[in-house]
């Protein structure tokens, strides 16, 4: 990982996985798919989601069982059940602070968080962006299919304004919230967004919140085909999905649409007069106005402005990548170490005994 | 510093002192200096901390007057006394919000620099009360302590405004020398705490010793007095608070069950002590977090559970209210996991800072669906200790939720408390899984051939305590799946079958009605009684000093107190039915009456106070005598017989 951006030098290790025990033998998906029957609907975007996470897991190499996976409530939260692993599916919204106790508590577990739109910024916006502010060492996975599909089609809090719903006959009023800003404002140190389709994107992206030290927030965009189907098509159909995505790729220049003679997209983005991004043609651009991504660069800013460019009515055009990957102490990492600093020798009998005692000698 | 016995020392068998003063003037230190200085000297003590919930409520008002009372004396006792024989009054306001409790013939003594027409119009004096008669009931030493102050610490060069900050230490130094108080321990303290800022040190120091001196000179006060030191079963003794005792016992439960203790709390009155003190324990593999909010305490604390810590939360009733669908998770999780509710006067926001307990019924079924849980409740500011001890014995031996119950009068209150040996308390076993718990078989399709393997069962439980196998991760081949939604028997997958719901619900109830706790011993020594008091939590001083009044009146009165709540002892349906009537004291509604009734079918009498503070000695007598002369008990000869005892009590 590079680190030439790193906001405060650490001593602790730099690797998310880096106090977890490694496995002795070398694992494959079946090793982490557990007995139980997958109960999704026939074609939700969570059986891919789950099938790259088992793909991945052997590959992380850790233990089976010095892994945590810890879900809220909502579809996307009966995914601990699948997996081979431990695992806890809790109560709505909460299990952020769940899972900060679980990787507090110790430091060789590799802790993850299975979440959706409706559990993770409705119901439990407040621990989320306290467990990004705190960066615990974990990976929340954010499905996000802008819709709730438990409670049977309801408008989420990233539904598009004036959705036409069950609750919201007349279109919802609400505005939504775009998970990457929202998550860049709370200070995330790893925030990513993929596609429940792409698994070899998905794949990357794991790979990288993972190794991670910190809390990574992966926004994944999963379709519901029952109650918000087709919510994604403009970045997954092939026709449209070179216009509609715009890659973000550490180092490179974000480039998109139809490629030029360069291999690269015709379209790029450029530092706008008012302080924002705004895309443009990059045959009117001078090449050093093209932005490069700087996944590490210690100020949110420009990556804050990069999430603007996410549609918040259908989904026409969204960065998809990592946005932010920079290095700060963890939450519990320094709980450890604080505890650790106080030697852990405490004299129970001396604690009882302190204070002004006197002695009644009968 | 000694004392020059110029003056003549009267022995008396105890006192009750209120200092009250404006929130800011550090009438809380000076009450906790006085009590420490008292418990050294080797007095039975009880106090009653009191102060507004506003950090600094308007200057020289009655609702910013914050008091500190203290009985102490030369036998047990067990309640802050009911009518203060000295008041220090620092302001009007303190003077008028508390000169009605005072018993006739008391002293006060008054500091008169705020007697000034603005301050006495602010406490609501239309006229001076020092001036007319209105104070002719009582020994009124009127003195100028803030001028004396300035005049005692002005080599120091402070301002006036700080120099005059110093007139509790003045007061405290007046009392001590009023009541032969040992004085190192403040000159210790003072020293310690202010040991950055010599000048603020050297005047506090210079204030309390004027103070002291002021009183072994001053023509005013003729006499000091004696209290001599309590009979006390043997042992070693320091006084201590509700918060502090149940904080130590959460640290030694941590050590006798062998497990780093995690709490996850949010602050809240009147339970941040506990979380202030804990934060100070990590030595002790203690691991605090402050949680963003109630909801996130719990989450930390179960998460920390489910990875193989003591998991704790602290709170109130509010934070209670908020936790509530947390607890019921960690009911079905059945993992370890400690509630600590310091409750305060409700509903809603209520009464931050004043006591009640009015708690009960929410703790045992503020959840949904039937979530019970064991329920332990402390009866005075030491026995806190032992009561977080328990209850973290059934949370881990019971793999349950367990909520313990305090109040904001123990929370803040101190007694002496006679340290236990360390050594002597028994362990607490965690008892982890290590391996597979149970053999499955399989059948081969092709051949036919039946395999065993052995396999992990989370929700296999064990016969005796109906308790589920705690297995945090990192054991291999144990890797398990738990959650809120309800689980099968045995193999713990999600299992939404009728019967098997229905027998999950019971066995959840069995468990928690199985959990073993002592049988209850009535305090009956006559064993002629007839009337019943029971109660629970803090009004156990209350209750035995009303017991104990009604006795010396020649009346037969057993009285019984439950430290646990669910389930309740075994005996305790038995030693209901023995007796013609039971009453039932409480600082709430009735709620432990409603349970006894519902439960065991009795006709238990509901008498309640709900004022935001704990009963008097005095207002429980009357209870008690009242019921009895229901029953047709009344006392035996005049009603003037034992007035001297009663005195004592």
């Amino acid at each position: 990982m590079t680190t030439h951006t790193t906001v405060t030098d650490l001593s602790t290790p730099v690797l998310g996985t880096a106090l977890v025990p490694q496995a002795d033998t070398k694992q494959t998906g079946k090793d982490f798919t557990s007995d139980q029957e997958v109960r999704w609907c026939p074609g939700c975007g969570d059986y891919a989601v789950l099938k790259a996470v088992q793909g991945f897991l052997p590959d992380l190499g850790l233990r089976r069982e010095n892994i945590v996976f810890v879900s809220g409530i909502g579809c996307s939260s009966r995914f601990p059940y699948y997996l081979d692993t431990y695992g806890m599916h809790s109560i709505h919204g909460r299990a952020p602070s769940i899972a900060t106790g679980i990787a507090t508590a110790r430091e060789d577990l590799s802790v993850w968080v299975v979440t959706g739109d409706g559990d993770a910024l409705s119901i439990g916006g407040n621990h989320l962006i306290h467990a990004l502010r705190r960066n615990v060492n974990m990976t929340i996975l954010l499905f996000n299919n802008r819709i709730y599909g438990l409670t049977k089609g309801q408008y989420s809090p990233t539904s598009e304004a004036g959705k036409i719903t069950k609750s919201t006959p007349m279109g919802s009023v609400d505005h939504p919230f775009n998970p990457v800003s929202l998550t860049l404002g709370a200070e995330a140190s790893f925030v990513a967004r993929t596609i429940d389709s792409d698994r070899k994107h998905l794949t990357s992206v794991l790979a990288a919140a993972a190794a991670h030290r910190g809390t990574s927030l992966v926004e994944i965009y999963q379709n519901c085909p029952i109650f918000n189907d087709g919510a994604f098509d403009a970045i997954k159909n092939p026709d449209t999905k070179a216009d509609a995505i715009i890659p973000l790729v550490h180092g490179e220049q974000i480039r998109f649409g139809a490629t030029l003679e360069d291999g690269q997209g015709h379209k790029c983005l450029v530092r706008d007069s008012g302080g924002g991004v705004r895309v443009a043609e990059v045959s009117e651009v001078a090449a050093e106005e093209i932005l490069v991504h700087d996944a590490h660069n210690p100020d949110p800013t420009l990556a804050f402005a990069i999430s603007r460019l996410t549609d918040s009515g259908y989904l026409n055009q969204s960065p998809i990548g990592i946005f932010r990957q920079v290095l700060r102490p963890t939450y519990d990492d320094q709980a450890r170490e604080q505890v650790a600093l106080s030697g852990g020798q405490g004299d129970l009998q001396a604690l009882i005994d302190g204070g002004d005692v006197w002695t009644v000698d009968a | 510093m000694t004392v020059t016995p110029e003056k003549p020392i009267e022995q008396v068998e105890r006192v009750i002192i209120r200092f009250a003063g404006d929130s800011g003037d550090g009438m809380q230190l000076t009450g906790d200096r006085f009590t420490q200085e008292t418990a050294v000297f080797g007095n039975d003590l009880a106090t009653f901390p009191s102060f507004p919930a506003e950090i600094r409520a308007p200057q020289g008002t009655i609702p910013g007057v914050s008091s500190f009372q203290l009985h102490f004396a030369s036998r047990d006792i067990l309640t802050p006394g009911d009518h203060p024989d000295v008041l220090v009054a620092m302001n009007p306001a303190a003077l008028k919000a508390n000169v009605d409790d005072l018993r006739k013939g008391a002293v006060i003594i008054v500091d008169t620099h705020d007697f000034t027409t603005r301050n006495l119009a602010k406490a609501g004096y239309a006229d001076n009360p020092l001036d007319g008669d209105s104070l002719a009931d009582y020994q009124v030493h009127a003195l100028d302590l803030t001028g004396m102050t300035i005049e005692a610490v002005k080599e120091f060069g402070l301002s006036r405004k700080d120099a005059a900050r110093s007139k509790n230490m003045y007061s405290l130094g007046l009392l001590s020398w009023m009541y032969g108080r040992p004085v190192e321990g403040t000159i210790d303290y003072v020293s310690t705490k202010f040991a950055r800022k010599p000048d603020v040190r050297d005047a506090n120091i210079a204030a309390f010793k004027a103070g002291y001196h002021f009183g072994e000179t001053t023509e005013a006060f003729a006499v000091s007095y004696q209290v001599k030191p309590a009979e006390a079963p043997k042992g070693r003794y320091r006084n201590i608070t509700g918060n502090l005792a149940l904080s130590y016992g959460l640290v030694a439960a941590g050590r006798l069950a062998d497990l780093p203790v995690f709490l996850g709390a949010y602050p809240i009155t009147p339970a941040s002590d506990i979380l202030h003190e804990l934060s100070k324990h990590k030595a002790f593999g203690v691991t605090t977090f402050q949680a963003e909010d109630e909801i996130a305490g719990i989450g930390g604390a179960i998460g920390a559970s489910y990875a193989g810590h003591l998991g704790v939360t602290s709170t109130s009733g509010p934070g209670v209210s908020l936790k509530a669908e947390a607890m019921g998770l960690a009911v079905m999780l059945e993992l370890p996991l400690v509630v600590v509710d310091v409750q305060r006067g409700g509903p809603s926001t209520g009464l931050p800072t004043k006591t009640e307990q009015a708690d009960l019924l929410q703790a045992m079924f503020g959840r949904n669906g039937e979530a019970p849980l064991p329920v332990v409740a402390a009866q005075s500011p030491a026995d806190c200790f032992d009561a977080a001890v328990e209850a973290c014995r059934i949370a881990v031996t019971y793999r349950t939720p367990v909520m313990l119950l305090s109040d904001g009068y123990l929370a803040n209150g101190s007694e002496p408390w006679r340290l236990p040996d360390v050594a002597a308390l028994p362990p607490i076993e965690a008892g982890f899984a290590t391996g597979p718990n149970h053999v499955s078989t399989a059948k081969d399709a092709k051949t036919g051939e039946e395999t065993e393997t052995a396999d992990f069962w989370p929700y296999l439980r064990d016969p005796e305590t109906l308790a589920r196998p705690w297995a945090p991760p990192g054991t291999a081949g144990l890797e398990h799946r738990v959650g809120g939604l309800e689980k099968a028997d045995g193999h713990g997958n999600i299992s939404y079958d009728p019967a098997n719901h229905d027998y999950m619900v019971r066995t959840r109830q069995a468990k928690v009605d199985g959990v073993r706790v002592p049988d209850l011993e009535v305090d009956d020594p006559s064993g002629a009684a007839r009337m019943l008091v029971i109660g629970w939590g803090s009004t156990y001083g209350p209750i035995g000093a009303g017991v104990r009044r009604v006795r010396d009146r020649g009346l037969d009165v057993a009285q019984v107190h439950l430290r646990h709540l669910n389930p309740f002892p075994r005996n305790l349906g038995e030693i209901l039915k023995r007796y013609d009537k039971v009453v039932v004291p409480e600082m709430n509604l009735g709620q432990l009456s409603l349970l006894l009734r519902a439960k065991y079918l009795v006709d238990a009498e509901s008498r309640t106070n709900v004022r935001g503070m704990p009963f008097g000695a005095e207002e429980m007598e009357k209870i008690l005598l009242e019921s009895l002369a229901d029953l047709g008990i009344t006392q035996p000869g005049t009603a003037d017989v034992l007035t001297a005892e009663e005195a004592l009590r």
